[in-house]
């Protein structure tokens, strides 16, 4: 069974763990820019960028897979205006890279009116580098999401929600995948028409279970499922794990395939730089 | 569209009792060592145990939706 995780942080990984993902099947992962743990200064955005689009993709071709990043200024980061001009004004080059797949994952942290400034700014680009750079259908680059965690997460969501809704038609919803969806915030978002991203971490995001609750509540249609494996106690296999929680309640490969492979494959495949196409599952004989 | 289902009740009970039970005990566990601990009395009036305290309750009340109830709870406004 091949599997795309379409949100996983491997900077925060020792090469052993690409190994371990590519004996488990994983065949792409796509790593959005994140916190790395302490604030960064500009000049530390840029060398950052740089390991997501040129490191990173070598480690995980050792192991034949193919790795594709997204760029933004985090969330977390996101207070500091001044920080967030200068690093957006070095972003729209680093889209233009051949492994890069969109803006992200931008969104709110604490849910201040700075960080909603910023991830306005941040769509706004999505829109504008589109148009200079790509000339290609679609109406901007793909856009990538974090919801904040925990007692933040529902008031969050709902402010990500009304700020995409002021862009209008800007914003094509196919074109965004809102993360970290959970009981609460997974309806909204599918019914505005976007991807839904479902994490699977210890304490403060989903369980397997509790993540094929949701697939088998809320359809399988426009959902993925991610191990983010970033800095906490975090395991990269947790998209595995939710796999085997789906087959283990009788779930079909073809659920599998949706779930796991294709649905990452059909999201990712709206940039021209993703090389996987999905896949049909055919019985022979 | 909802997936169709491929347990039954009674098979899903049959297999997730046992970790259901392991994480009530961890609950349990989890309240007896906070109260056990110096300065248990006064822990108790903090708003994380409250927020326990509700969502067993709400966890007792039954009907659907009880994992968004509870999220829904633990949400600032």
């Amino acid at each position: 069974m091949f599997i795309i995780d379409p949100h996983c942080h491997m900077v925060s990984r020792t090469t052993a763990d690409y190994e371990t993902m590519a004996i488990a099947g994983v065949v792409a992962i796509s790593e959005p820019a994140f916190w790395a743990g302490y604030d960064r200064s500009p000049a530390g955005f840029i060398d950052y960028y740089r390991q997501l689009t040129e490191t990173e993709p070598k480690r995980a071709a050792q192991f034949g897979i193919q790795h594709y990043s997204w760029i933004c200024l985090n969330p977390k980061e996101a207070e500091d205006l001044g920080k967030a001009r200068e690093v957006l004004a070095e972003i729209p080059k680093f889209l233009s890279r051949p492994t890069v797949l969109g803006v992200g994952e931008i969104g709110l942290n604490k849910n201040t009116p700075n960080e909603a400034k910023v991830f306005q700014q941040h769509v706004q680009l999505a829109i504008d580098a589109w148009e200079k750079q790509e000339a290609t259908a679609g109406k901007h680059h793909l856009i990538l999401i974090h919801t904040p965690h925990l007692e933040d997460k529902l008031k969050g969501t709902r402010m990500i929600l009304d700020m995409l809704k002021d862009f209008g038609s800007a914003i094509d919803p196919s074109r965004v995948l809102i993360d970290h969806v959970e009981e609460h915030t997974i309806r909204m978002v599918k019914d505005a028409g976007y991807w839904a991203g479902m994490t699977i971490y210890p304490v403060s995001k989903c369980t397997p279970q509790r993540a094929v609750d949701m697939i088998e509540v809320h359809g399988a249609e426009h959902l993925c499922v991610n191990a983010a494996a970033d800095w906490g106690v975090s395991d990269p296999l947790q998209t595995h794990r939710t796999m085997l929680e789906a087959k283990r309640r009788g779930h079909s490969l073809e659920t599998l395939m949706t779930v796991f492979y294709n649905n990452p494959a059909v999201f990712f495949g709206q940039s021209p730089r993703f090389r996987l196409k999905p896949l049909r599952v055919t019985e022979v004989g | 569209m909802m997936l169709e289902p491929r347990m039954t009740a009674q098979e899903a009970l049959d297999a997730y009792f046992l970790e259901t039970r392991a994480k009530l005990l961890e609950i349990a566990a989890t309240l007896d060592r906070i109260e056990r601990l110096p300065g248990g009395a006064e822990a108790s009036g903090d708003a994380r145990l409250r927020f326990v305290a509700e969502a067993l309750e709400l966890l007792k009340s039954g009907g659907p939706g009880r994992a968004e109830r509870i999220q829904r709870l633990y949400s600032m406004a």
